[in-house]
C-alpha cells in the first residue's frame, strides 16, 4: 500500500515538475504577453496542483492535507488574479488609453 | 540531492543579487530584488531558521519591493520619457564593488574562521526557556532576553513613518493618503474581496503560535499590512486621515505598551524589561498583539505614503 502510495507521489510530482518546466520554457520562448501568461498559468494552476495531489499520501494529518489544498487554491486565486490584471493592463496600453 | 539543492539556490541568489547591481533599468531591478527576497527566505528555511525566513519573504519579497516600486512609479513620472537614470560614475561604481567584495570577504572569513563546534548560546536560551513560559526560542530571545532591541526595532519603524509624513505639504497636512487606482480593474476588486478573511486568520495565528512555533508580530503584522493596502487598492475603504486620533493612538499603542510594561519591571521584577515570572507569557503575547496591530499600521501607512488629500473640514 505504502509503495503503492510512494509510486503515486513519484508520478505526480514528476508531472507536476515537468509542467513548470514546460511553464518555464513556455514564458522564456513565446513571442508575446498573453501567449507568455497562458504558459505561465498552466504551470500555476496544474502544475502545482498535481505536486500537492502527489504529495498528500505523504501528509500525517488531516490538517497537514487541509493546508496543502489551501495553499493550492490561495496560490490559484493569486496566479489567476495576477494574470488577469496584467492582460487588462496591456489591453488598455494597447487601446491607447 | 539536498547539496544540489543548496547550490541552486546559492547559485541563484549570486546571479540575482549581480542582476539587481547591474541592470541599468530601476523596475526590472527591484523586481528582481522581489525574486531574491524570496529566495532569500528559502536560503533561510534550509538552513532551519523558519522565523527568519517568514520575515524575510514578507519583508524583504513583499512591503519592500511594494514600497520600492511605488517610489520607482513617482519617480518615473518626474522623468522625461526615454532618460535612462541609473548611470553611475564608473569610479563610483568601482569603488562601491571593490566594497562590497571586501566586505563579502571579510564576512566569509569570520564565518569559516569560527571555531568547530561554533560557539552558541543556545543552551543557555533553551535551558532558560521554562521561565519564560514560551515555546519559541526566537520569540523567547525577542522579547525576553533581548527586549531591549525588539523594541528599539518597533520604534524605529514608527521614526520612519514619521519621515514619510514629513514630506507632507503643509496644506495637506493631516490628509489622507491616495492609494486607490481611477478606475479599479475587477479582478482586483474581487480578489480584495476574497483575500482578507484569509489573511487576517493567518495573522491571528501567526501571532498566537508565534509563542511556541515560528511567527511573531513582524510576519504577522506585515501580512496584515498586506491585506489593508490590498483593499485601500481597490477603493474599498480609503485610507484614513493621518491627524485621526484613533490611528495614532493604535500606531503608538504597541510601542508604548512595551514601554510601560518595561517601566513596571523596575518595580515588580527588578529590572527595566524584565517580566514577573508568572505573568510572562501573559504579558508577552498581550505585548505581541498591540505591536502586530501597531505594526501592520506602520508598514501599511508607510507603502501608502504621505497624505496626498487635505483634511475634511
Amino acid at each position: 500500500m505504502s509503495a503503492l502510495a510512494d509510486l503515486f507521489t513519484l508520478v505526480m510530482v514528476a508531472g507536476g515538475a515537468l509542467l513548470f518546466l514546460a511553464g518555464t520554457l513556455g514564458l522564456l520562448r513565446f513571442p508575446d504577453t498573453l501567449s507568455r501568461l497562458h504558459a505561465l498559468s498552466k504551470a500555476d494552476n496544474l502544475g502545482l496542483g498535481l505536486i500537492v495531489l502527489g504529495l498528500l499520501p505523504q501528509v500525517g494529518s488531516i490538517a497537514g492535507g487541509l493546508k496543502l489544498v489551501c495553499v493550492w487554491l490561495l496560490a490559484q486565486l493569486s496566479a489567476a488574479t495576477a494574470s488577469q490584471l496584467i492582460a487588462g493592463a496591456l489591453h488598455r496600453r494597447k487601446s491607447g488609453q | 540531492m539536498n547539496l544540489l539543492l543548496d547550490l541552486a539556490l546559492v547559485a541563484w541568489l549570486v546571479v540575482l543579487a549581480l542582476h539587481v547591481a547591474r541592470t541599468g533599468d530601476d523596475r526590472n531591478a527591484i523586481v528582481a530584488f522581489i525574486a531574491f527576497g524570496l529566495l532569500l527566505g528559502l536560503a533561510w528555511t534550509r538552513l532551519g531558521a523558519v522565523d527568519v525566513a517568514l520575515t524575510e519573504a514578507a519583508i524583504g519579497g513583499g512591503i519592500t519591493g511594494l514600497l520600492l516600486l511605488r517610489a520607482e512609479a513617482h519617480l518615473r513620472r518626474g522623468r522625461p520619457v526615454g532618460s535612462t537614470a541609473r548611470q553611475g560614475k564608473s569610479v563610483t561604481t568601482i569603488v562601491a564593488a571593490l566594497t562590497s567584495i571586501a566586505v563579502a570577504l571579510d564576512l566569509g572569513f569570520a564565518v569559516l574562521a569560527f571555531p568547530s563546534p561554533a560557539p552558541t548560546l543556545a543552551p543557555p536560551a533553551l535551558a532558560a526557556i521554562d521561565a519564560t513560559g514560551l515555546g519559541n526560542p526566537v520569540t523567547a530571545v525577542l522579547l525576553a532576553y533581548r527586549a531591549l532591541d525588539t523594541l528599539l526595532e518597533k520604534v524605529v519603524v514608527l521614526l520612519a513613518l514619521l519621515g514619510v509624513w514629513a514630506l507632507t505639504p503643509d496644506h495637506l497636512w493631516g490628509g489622507a493618503p491616495e492609494l486607490k487606482e481611477a478606475n479599479p480593474p475587477q479582478p482586483l476588486l474581487y480578489l480584495a474581496r476574497m483575500l482578507p478573511p484569509f489573511g487576517v486568520l493567518i495573522a491571528v495565528y501567526m501571532v498566537w503560535v508565534g509563542a511556541d512555533a515560528p511567527g511573531g508580530t513582524f510576519q504577522a503584522g506585515s501580512i496584515l499590512a498586506a491585506m489593508w493596502l490590498l483593499v485601500m487598492l481597490a477603493g474599498l475603504s480609503p485610507a484614513p486621515e493621518t491627524r485621526s486620533l484613533m490611528l495614532r493612538l493604535l500606531l503608538v499603542g504597541g510601542p508604548a505598551l512595551f514601554f510601560a510594561i518595561g517601566f513596571l519591571g523596575f518595580a515588580v521584577a527588578g529590572g527595566f524589561l524584565a517580566y514577573p515570572e508568572p505573568l510572562a507569557k501573559a504579558l508577552i503575547v498581550g505585548i505581541e498583539a498591540a505591536l502586530t496591530v501597531a505594526i501592520a499600521l506602520a508598514l501599511g501607512l508607510l507603502v501608502a505614503g504621505p497624505a496626498n488629500r487635505a483634511p475634511a473640514p
